[in-house]
């Protein structure tokens, strides 16, 4: 007979008290993201069963991005060089960084968008911190992510072109980069819940940011007033802390406090709206 | 002690997505008594409005009621799932919820790495979850199909696994919607008996259901919903009569 009790404790016996006269909502929010971050194996493990079922039946998997990510990098490479007039070993380290990053940015977005909608079986059934949903996004885009890594390496060992040590530096730019997937998908993922209207919006938005940032084009390229206000663009400084470290030795001081204040203002964003509203989301997916 | 307190309990859902004024008008006009414009003139369904009980340990309890009548809502508050829009409510102990079976289920995921997905979802490490689905498989009568994707399987071995997997708990206060009835026959006994288990384990049952057999047979308290109130609560005798 099954009875369970060879179990450790799994619910330890707790009270839950609410109240709607004073809901205490920070405090429940900040409850929420501790255990979420403490029971980090669930999102790990629902990441790592999504990516198999995203990915089942497929020969290649998710080197299928790696595959394409390539081949763009490959073709985008040969025709920009020639009409940036520069030479593939300075223009190509630089698109390869520079796409790989784009595409994680374009798809960590995308999919913040469902972070929450895409759990709506979960939600309506288990009381589940709903940061689980959210770092189960994050995770998932960034093991995808990391398939992409071997093109850096290649394109590195191809042009000779090497970081150097000041290509750890890269390291914070991730960490970053991490905390605004973490503040969008939460933010993202709420607003996407109740208004179904705003992923086509970000998609749009994200389209137009890729050509009016330098992904492509190297931010050298602007002159005058325009590169003066280069680094208010919030894509362009996130992406820069990771992919200057890498290809360009560096990235310029102003870009680094950009990066941080659009971040802290991403996360304090998210975080307000999600003390304000995690109440509404059972209700909204 | 396990108890449940509630007072003054509300729960609104939205009706997002209506779309143009005059609809709203149309749908206010025509509506039954529960749906009402809010503050910042959405449409709400009032699922469960001013509801006050307390439910000590060693109680029973049914909840009856027509469909619609707010019965899965106020399981699912109990739950915590819901966030009441009004009053207050109090869960003391351990919480089980066999709300729905299929929850968490991953249709592409065999059998086992499901039950290690439901212990994950329970706060279990790896280990124990990997631990559990031996015991389960084995109570769930699945055999070989357990390494197979759920989605491959008939609704009768679905519900095996998902009752067997939602089973396995020890809580103090057991959350319970009527599903448990579904099962080829060979089966509904074992799950009878482990589901007697449960309920006697249970310091506090709260079970919707729409059988009054069930409800004479396992309660010791009904209440009755209405339209998101209580319009009965007391023992079985005094709701239901004499049987």
């Amino acid at each position: 007979m099954l009875d369970g009790s060879g179990l450790p404790q799994a619910m330890p016996a707790t009270t839950y008290i609410f109240d709607a006269a004073e809901p205490r909502r920070r405090d429940r929010a900040l409850a929420d993201l501790d255990s979420g971050l403490r029971h980090w194996r669930l999102p790990v493990a629902l990441a790592a069963l999504d990516i198999r079922n995203r990915y089942r039946g497929s020969v290649l998997g998710p080197f299928w991005m790696t595959l394409s990510t390539a081949v763009m990098v490959a073709g985008l490479g040969l025709l920009y060089s020639s009409l940036f007039k520069m030479s593939l070993v300075e223009y190509l380290p630089f698109l390869a960084v520079s796409l790989i990053i784009w595409n994680t940015i374009n798809q960590v977005v995308a999919d913040a968008c469902t972070s929450l909608t895409s759990s709506e079986g979960i939600i309506r059934q288990l009381p589940l911190p709903y940061s689980v949903h959210v770092l189960r996004c994050v995770w998932r885009n960034a093991v995808i992510a990391a398939h992409s890594l071997p093109i850096i390496l290649v394109v590195f060992a191809a042009t000779g072109v090497w970081p150097g040590w000041g290509g750890l530096l890269a390291i914070p730019g991730l960490a970053l980069l991490g905390v605004n997937a973490c503040a969008l998908a939460l933010f993202l993922g709420m607003l996407c819940a109740r208004f179904r209207d705003i992923p086509p919006i970000v998609g749009s938005v994200m389209q137009l940011a890729f050509f009016l940032s330098p992904v492509l084009w190297r931010p050298e390229l602007l002159h005058g007033t325009a590169r003066a206000f280069l680094p208010l663009n919030p894509f362009y400084v996130v992406m820069e802390t990771i992919r200057g470290p890498l290809v360009e030795g560096g990235a310029p001081a102003i870009v680094w406090v950009s990066a941080i204040v659009y971040t802290a203002l991403a996360a304090a964003l998210a975080f307000v709206f999600f003390v304000r509203f995690r109440g509404r989301i059972a209700f909204w997916v | 002690m396990p108890h449940i307190h509630a007072s003054g309990l509300a729960i609104e859902f939205p009706l997002y997505h209506l779309g143009a004024r005059s609809l709203k008008k149309r749908i206010l006009a025509n509506s039954p008594l529960r749906l009402r414009e809010d503050e910042a003139s959405r449409i709400v369904v009032q699922a469960l409005r001013g509801l006050d009980f307390r439910i000590g340990a060693g109680e029973r309890v049914a909840l009856i009621g027509h469909n619609g009548a707010g019965k899965t809502t106020l399981l699912r508050t109990l739950a915590g799932v819901y966030e009441p829009v009004a009053g207050r409510l109090e869960v003391s102990g351990s919480i089980g919820a066999l709300i729905d079976p299929s929850a968490g289920m991953d249709p592409n995921a065999t059998g086992r790495e499901n039950i290690v997905l439901r212990g994950l979802f329970r706060g279990l490490t790896e280990a124990e979850s990997t631990g559990l689905a031996e015991e389960i498989g084995a109570f769930s009568g699945l055999a070989e199909f357990l390494d197979v994707p759920v989605r491959t399987y008939s609704a009768g071995m679905s519900v095996r696994l998902s009752f067997a997997t939602a089973t396995i708990m020890d809580p103090e206060v057991l959350l319970m919607d009527e599903w448990f009835m579904a099962g080829d026959a060979d089966f509904m006994e074992k799950a009878r008996a482990k589901l007697e288990t449960l309920v006697t384990k249970a310091d506090i049952l709260v079970l919707a259901t729409h059988d009054m057999a069930i409800v004479r047979q396992w309660c010791s308290r009904v209440i009755r919903l209405e339209a998101g109130t209580i319009v009965a609560d007391g023992t079985v005798e005094q709701v239901l009569g004499p049987a």
